[in-house]
């Protein structure tokens, strides 16, 4: 064997699908066949859609579509409610259809040995007609299961596929299977037969459906693995949800911007961060809103754009309570500085929210973004999808650089954390404590700020009150100890000498 | 064209022929004379002077592959009379053949070229 140096260079072509494009560091090999294999339902046709559309729209590429389940006028429906203009595409010349569905009006036997020559130059005509460089069919096993010969069905997967090999075409060959785990090939054959095998899923855990994608093998290309979230939307098609500008990369900005209270602001020596993820945690009614509202009113009433994501209460409900604090959100929302997007968060999958929020960003470009709250999601969720929400939802404001400020609510009325707390904790930047406080007979109410990267921050739990005109943060708690706990008590009963103490360790009265 | 096929076309009995079939096959290869051999020796058998049979070679006319949707080669197509009948193999069983192109000829077995 002779050794050599050049390694082969792998040229890729983009899928028309971002997410898999980051998974595969750039997209598929060029020339190659790969297997795309889901259960019924699993987004294979969309799938295969996509990745002709992407290549007609974004890279001058023709498509050939051979179609062997649904029909043409079927598949021009579908991808129209998904937005893709498949008519229109035919009608320039850029998308060609090889319609092999079975028709049952036509009686066909089988008497003897057979191949699918036909069919092949069917498509090589196709191909060779309007220069197209991406294939699909659709579906392998709808075509196969026709014939009932098991040898000639595997022998002519093989033909195929290397037909369109030989074409110089990219393709996709989309095939069923009967379960979401365990063997790939409904014939024995199909992942050798392709050079790539990419997997969708379509499963049911905690009652809630779940879609992914994994590249299973991609011979010859880096690839990230491991099942990545996928949904479905109109106008929009298959969206693989993968880390935007992967994960850590993102530029961390030291410019400081008003949180929307003086007060905290000063807590936090001089704002937050830009590009800061905040989190408010509290009990149900400690003011977790009202917050939202000073941030948001912070940025909005200064002209920066803000956005608010409520999954709790409405948009009438936002109004009335703004209102009552003395702000006023209906002539931020027509000066164009304020956008509310209220939204049950059963009405769509925890990934459908997410592209939503992603969309509303591009399309808004806000500078402030507020999420009222995480616990409301986290509830239609499982543990999985959350989390991989979370981190999706963080890199994607942090890669934008915005700011944004996220609530969840605490279980316990007094002290406690939330679920939420903990799988978002490790994101935030920052971290604030809203806690009711129980103290001589009455409930008051505490604020502190628990975590603040990169910077100094005030310490000690203030107590704040509401009124007509918004929060106001007042002094810390005082010879108090337990606020976190949910049990305070007065250490000055207990130790006169611990009040002297933390003050000799706060001599500037207030920023350390 | 230039399939070099043994016969493009054969009408026996003059254009007036009852039965019109077309057979589309994949260039000159054993499975293509072997089912053009078994349908002309069917027709000649059943209705020696009035049929027409039409070849195809898919590989220089993919246009009329594509019209007829014609998936597996060898395939024949029985045009004339309607309805229209299919049989997709290398014919290697004339009285199957018969059967699925309607076609009845008596003592075909045992004579299929294979």
């Amino acid at each position: 064997m002779t050794a050599t140096d050049q390694k082969p260079v792998i040229v890729k072509v983009p899928t028309g699908h971002p997410g898999l494009d980051q998974i595969l560091r750039g997209g598929m090999p060029i020339g190659r066949t790969t297997l795309v294999t889901g259960t019924a339902g699993s987004g294979k046709t969309i799938f295969a859609m996509q990745y002709l559309v992407g290549g007609i729209r974004d890279h001058d590429e023709s498509a050939v579509f051979v179609t062997c389940e649904e029909t043409p006028d079927s598949i021009r429906e579908n991808a129209e409610s998904l937005g893709f203009a498949i008519s229109g595409h035919e009608a320039d010349g850029t998308w060609t259809f090889v319609d092999a569905t079975y028709d049952p009006g036509i009686e066909e036997e089988v008497v003897g040995a057979f191949d699918f020559s036909a069919l092949i130059a069917r498509i090589r005509h196709a191909v060779t007609t309007t220069g197209a460089t991406r294939v699909a069919i659709d579906s392998l096993g709808a075509l196969m299961t026709r014939y009932d010969d098991a040898h000639i069905v595997r022998r002519e997967m093989l033909r195929v596929s290397n037909a369109l090999r030989a074409m110089k075409v990219t393709s996709i060959l989309t095939n069923e299977r009967a379960q979401e785990q365990g063997e790939i090939a409904r014939f024995g054959v199909e992942e050798y037969v392709c050079d790539n095998v990419l997997v969708l899923r379509n499963t049911l855990a905690e009652e809630a459906r779940r879609r992914t994608l994994e590249v299973l093998k991609m011979r010859g290309v880096d690839h990230l693995t491991g099942e990545f979230p996928v949904t479905i939307l109109p106008g929009q098609g298959l969206v693989v949800l993968t880390l935007e500008g992967t994960a850590l990369d993102a530029e961390s900005s030291t410019i400081r911007i008003h949180s929307g209270l003086d007060a905290l602001d000063e807590m936090c020596a001089g704002g937050m961060f830009r590009d800061s993820i905040s989190l408010v945690s509290g009990a149900t009614g400690t003011g977790k809103t009202l917050l939202v509202t000073e941030f948001v009113d912070g940025g909005a009433s200064r002209g920066e754009r803000s956005l608010i994501f409520s999954f709790e209460e409405s948009r009438a409900q936002l109004f009335r309570n703004a209102a009552g604090w003395g702000r006023d959100f209906v002539a931020l929302e027509e000066a164009g500085t304020l956008r509310i997007e209220a939204i049950y968060p059963e009405m769509r999958s925890l990934e459908d929210h997410l592209v939503a929020i992603m969309n509303a960003v591009d399309e808004y470009q806000p500078t402030r973004i507020a999420i009222d709250s995480l616990s409301a999601l986290e509830r239609i969720s499982t543990e999985r999808s959350f989390r991989e929400f979370l981190i999706g939802l963080t890199s994607f404001i942090k890669h934008r650089q915005i700011a944004s400020l996220m609530t969840a609510t605490a279980r316990t009325l007094l002290g406690g954390e939330s679920l939420t707390e903990a799988h978002i904790s490790t994101l935030t930047d920052m971290i604030i404590l809203l806690r009711y406080v129980e103290m001589g007979g009455e409930i008051r109410r505490g604020f502190a700020v628990l975590k603040l990267r990169g910077s100094t921050h005030d310490k000690r739990i203030h107590e704040f009150t509401v009124d007509g005109s918004g929060m106001q943060i007042g002094g810390p708690f005082r010879g108090v100890t337990g606020i976190l706990s949910g049990a305070p008590r007065s250490v000055a009963e207990a130790s006169p000498d611990l009040e002297i103490v933390s003050q000799m360790f706060d001599a500037d009265g207030g920023l350390r | 064209m230039s399939t070099g096929l043994p016969s493009c076309e054969t009408d026996a009995g003059g254009s007036g022929g009852t039965h019109h079939f077309r057979l589309f096959v994949a260039g000159e290869s054993p499975r293509s004379s072997r089912a053009i051999s078994n349908l002309t020796l069917l027709c000649q058998r059943a209705i020696p002077d009035a049929h027409k049979i039409e070849v195809i070679d898919v590989l220089e006319r993919p246009d009329l592959a594509e019209a007829a949707f014609v998936l597996a080669t060898p395939m024949v197509m029985r045009m004339q009379p309607l309805p229209q009948r299919r049989a997709v193999g290398d014919f290697n069983d004339l009285a199957r053949l018969a059967a699925a192109i309607d076609l009845h000829a008596p003592d075909t077995r045992d004579e299929t070229a294979s």
